[in-house]
């Protein structure tokens, strides 16, 4: 959905792909906060000059520099674009961490809390009262007031009023995090501890004052195309429906962008399919009473890896789509580098583990399409060789994997079963419900496991949700 | 009036910064103006070029009123205003 924190990053996105294509960006980029918001004009912030103050730090998280590494203040943009611009091959090009939390940005929003509001009438009845089991709340002067030291969020009397009177403030970034990873740090500002953050984007899109950053690989793309480099361009079958027109047409739009080649990540979901389910058969012949989980959503991988480590031998070994389509590219070019393109923070955590070189967020794509003045609904069809299978499309909502499985499983093995189950979107209830599964006291045999409700077609970087 | 003409720009410029969520305007026309309002989405209108980004999305309305940073509300409102009483 469309904010106003989407819509300044985007604007910023097309406003950097504009002034690198006419060869300005370095020249441009100290401006364009200025020029954003004039003095004298409305500000988002307290004022222009804390607004440009943090459209510096968007910009330095959209040239692929993280904030908190940030050392010399005062060193301008143009001073990062011009390292960057020399290096932006191999390791410099690929961030360590693909998230930044922008402490100036960062609100610091107060601990979560559960507070009577201006609503409450001092009614007779005192439903709240009766209601909290912690007899933390008491009538003042006609007001209800909670004891913040007796009070467990619970939340009975926030039900209990009639008038709405009692509500919830949470940190909306902890309260979004699966795994405790973004917590505000002794000065107040968030900080997300790497050695547990999934890389799920729930925080990313949870915060907002959009504090939290992704780090871009726009204008390493961008530099690569120009230093003549033939990067292929992989789209996750999470596109449809991103942009207007069909995916065919998206293919066509990115060659036209400057692209050497384009492809649908769902070939290489087909392979997936053949090889998980192949691994599933082999593991539920060596002993049916273990089950395996899918291993395509690199936040599920990542919250094995990092959080439940009695399940990773249970996580398929299979590899993911975008893996299968880089190596189809490969194959054809070995020269040629891979882009994948998608709607997921955490596959920028997997590319850099694959040896996928870049990754850009389908508004990132769009920024360049726009800067570059292609409109999709006016390009043909791309001329693919064979479109890809409906099943492999479907990869990017909830239950697809399951099917594509199911429907291969039965194609070689007739009246194959399979015991199934989704877990649509990790959150700290569905971590709980993972664990129950690795005790074993759920039976089923194949679980799906999507970090984002509905699949990756409503992943963190989704256009459209 | 009798018929209104809505052109949506689909620009990729302005699909990003607003569009997307105008392409299902159509189903929220109230039925009383069937057949009144023709929507059309269309390639770039070269707005965002030469007015500015911060401008967009952009609506042509009647090949000559130009709708700057449309909202789906915004859209139905001045389509309301031009069919008038009819509506
Ligand atoms: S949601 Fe988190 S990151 Fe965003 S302003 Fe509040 S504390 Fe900071
Ligand atoms: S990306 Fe996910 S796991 Fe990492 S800090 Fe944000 S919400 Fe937590
Ligand atoms: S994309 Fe809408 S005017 Fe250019």
């Amino acid at each position: 959905m469309l904010n106003g924190s989407t819509f300044i990053r985007r604007e910023l996105l097309i406003r950097i792909v504009r002034a690198f294509d006419s060869g300005s960006l370095e020249s441009e980029i100290d401006q364009i906060p200025v020029k954003l918001r004039p003095k004298n004009e409305p500000s988002s912030r307290c004022c222009v000059y804390h607004d440009r103050a943090i459209l510096k730090y968007r910009l330095m998280a959209l040239l692929g520099i993280s904030v908190e590494e940030e050392i010399d203040e005062t060193k301008p943009l143009s001073a990062y674009y011009a390292e960057k611009a020399w290096t932006a091959e191999g390791e410099a090009a690929k961030p360590k961490t693909p998230l930044s939390v922008c402490g100036p940005a960062c609100s610091g929003c107060p601990d979560a809390r559960v507070v009577s509001t201006q609503n409450c009438r001092g009614c007779f009845a005192r439903p709240c009262v009766y209601n909290c089991p912690k007899k933390a709340i008491e009538v003042v002067d006609g007001h209800s007031v909670i004891d913040q030291k007796l009070c467990i969020k619970c939340g009975k009397c926030i039900a209990a009023c009639p008038y709405n009177a009692i509500v919830k403030t949470t940190v909306p970034c902890e309260e979004a995090c699966p795994v405790g990873a973004i917590k505000k740090n002794e000065l107040g500002v968030a900080e997300i501890d790497f050695e547990k953050c999934i890389f799920c984007g729930k925080c990313f899109n949870a915060c907002p004052f959009a504090a939290v950053m992704e780090r871009s690989q726009l204008v390493d793309v961008l530099a690569a195309m120009k230093r003549g480099e033939k990067l292929v361009a992989m789209i996750a079958p999470a596109a449809e429906k991103q942009f207007p027109g069909k995916i065919e047409q998206l293919l066509t739009a990115c060659a036209k962008a400057g692209f050497s080649d384009v492809m649908e990540v769902a070939l290489g979901a087909e392979k997936t399919t053949a090889h998980e389910t192949a691994e599933f058969i082999e593991r539920m012949e060596k002993n049916p009473n273990t089950f395996m989980t899918t291993s395509c959503c690199p936040a599920w991988v990542n919250l094995a890896w990092k959080h439940l480590p009695d399940l990773v031998e249970h996580v398929s070994l299979t590899p993911s789509p975008m893996v299968y389509a880089r190596e189809i590219v490969k194959e054809k070019d070995p020269s040629a580098k891979t882009v994948f393109i998608g709607p997921c923070v955490a596959k920028r955590s997997e590319a850099r583990r694959k040896d996928v070189d870049y990754v850009l967020s389908f508004e990132e794509l769009g920024a360049i399409l726009a800067g570059r003045k292609i409109d999709v609904i006016a390009c043909e069809p791309w001329p693919v060789a064979r479109p890809a299978d409906p099943t492999a499309r479907n990869y990017a909502r909830s239950c697809g994997v399951t099917d594509a499985v199911l429907a291969e499983a039965t194609a070689k093995i007739p009246g194959f079963k399979l015991n199934a189950k989704q877990i649509n979107g990790i959150d700290k209830k569905t971590c709980t419900m993972i664990k129950l599964h690795a005790s074993g006291k759920i039976p089923v045999n194949f679980l799906e496991v999507m970090a984002c409700p509905g699949g990756c077609q409503n992943g963190p970087c989704s256009l459209v949700k | 009036m009798e018929k209104v003409k809505v052109e949506i720009c689909c620009g990729t410029a302005c699909y990003l910064l607003g569009a997307a969520n105008m392409m299902d305007i159509e189903d929220k026309l109230p039925a009383e103006w069937s057949g009144k309002v023709e929507i059309e989405a269309k390639p770039c209108l070269e707005l965002c070029e030469r007015e500015n980004l911060g401008g967009a999305p952009y609506v042509r309305i009647n090949d000559t009123e130009v709708m700057a940073q449309a909202t789906p509300d915004k859209l139905l409102t001045r389509i309301g205003e031009l069919l008038g009483g009819a509506a």
